[in-house]
């Protein structure tokens, strides 16, 4: 399956089926992310039920250092 | 003890989490300034590199509120983006609204400031707009609601101190809504005088991790916040032009 994850086409193994599986995909540790998938923001809860498909955009984003 | 919406904070100083010298040091400096604020931006993951740390993991969010920032966005609609993004994480609900309006100065645009103050008013966001030292336009935030409105003392990060005493007067004085002095402070000076002009408190980020020593800085800031507001409880005596004797005139033996 490809997705195209924070502006990059990548495939990912056929274990990912949900949003939750893609975070772990791409981080050893459990971070703070926050989700949004084609264009819809996901409540953290959901990251475990959101399936993902071929194609879809997905943002990880995380909050930094600002003032 | 400050309020704004429902929320209530034991400190006046809000810290920014940037260009700290390391996770250590900012550690420590936040420790230090006992904020009840921290101050974030929200962007992109690296997902490339797999165990990139975070400040967030370093601290003991229950002892802090969050306060996101929309710093990136160019228009009202991005900066509710990033707004809804920064709640989705379930860690706050407040957010400052920042759309920065000129690359040079980065001072905010304020048409747009206003619209995405009013969006995310209706979406049930703590709403801390950051805005120019224009007295109107601080007026129109807080009429739309915003619960705190934060005006510049100068160019964000250029440590230039209060450049403008008079208008910050001003904004301070008719405003029903907390007043937080948000960016261009260099010194615990620029804090103190910020927090004397009746301030109801002051945000700030490069004076402390930029400093030579960010830890001490963030002493002195804490320190300078709370003189100052206390300099304002009690009131300041009038200035006069000529000099007025504080040993007693009657008495002198000579």
């Amino acid at each position: 399956m490809k997705l195209l994850v924070n502006g990059n086409h990548l495939q990912v193994p056929s274990n990912v089926f949900t949003i939750a599986d893609v975070i772990t995909h791409f981080f050893k540790h459990d971070p703070i992310v926050i989700v949004e998938h084609n264009g819809i923001i996901l409540e953290k809860n959901n990251h475990p039920k959101q399936i993902v498909a071929d194609g879809d955009k997905i943002e990880l984003v995380e909050f930094v250092g600002g003032g | 003890m400050l309020t704004i919406g429902e929320k209530q904070f034991n400190s006046r100083l809000f810290l920014g989490t940037g260009k700290y010298p390391s996770f250590a040091i900012q550690k420590e400096a936040v420790e230090v300034s006992e904020t009840n604020i921290l101050t974030f931006s929200v962007r992109r993951m690296d997902i490339f590199e797999s165990s990139q740390p975070n400040f967030l993991e370093k601290i003991d969010l229950k002892n802090y509120d969050l306060l996101p920032n929309t710093a990136g966005a160019k228009t009202a609609e991005e900066a509710v983006r990033t707004a809804k993004l920064a709640k989705a994480s379930g860690l706050c609900d407040m957010v400052k609204v920042e759309i920065i309006g000129c690359d040079k100065t980065l001072l905010p645009d304020p048409v747009e400031t206003l619209r995405a103050t009013e969006e995310l008013l209706k979406e049930g966001f703590i709403v801390l707009p950051y805005t120019s030292d224009d007295v109107v336009l601080a007026r129109k935030l807080e009429e739309l609601g915003a619960h705190a409105i934060m005006p510049g003392a100068s160019p964000i990060g250029s440590g230039q101190g209060i450049i403008n005493p008079l208008n910050l007067s001003f904004i301070i004085e008719q405003a029903n809504v907390p007043v937080i002095v948000d960016a261009g402070i260099g010194s615990p000076k620029d804090a103190a005088f910020a927090m004397e002009l009746g301030a109801d408190g002051v945000l700030l980020n490069t004076a402390v991790s930029a400093s030579l020593d960010p830890v001490k800085m963030a002493e002195a800031m804490k320190l300078a916040v709370e003189a100052g507001r206390l300099g304002y409880e009690a009131g300041r005596i009038p200035k006069k032009r000529y000099a007025t004797a504080s040993s007693p005139t009657e008495g002198i033996s000579i």
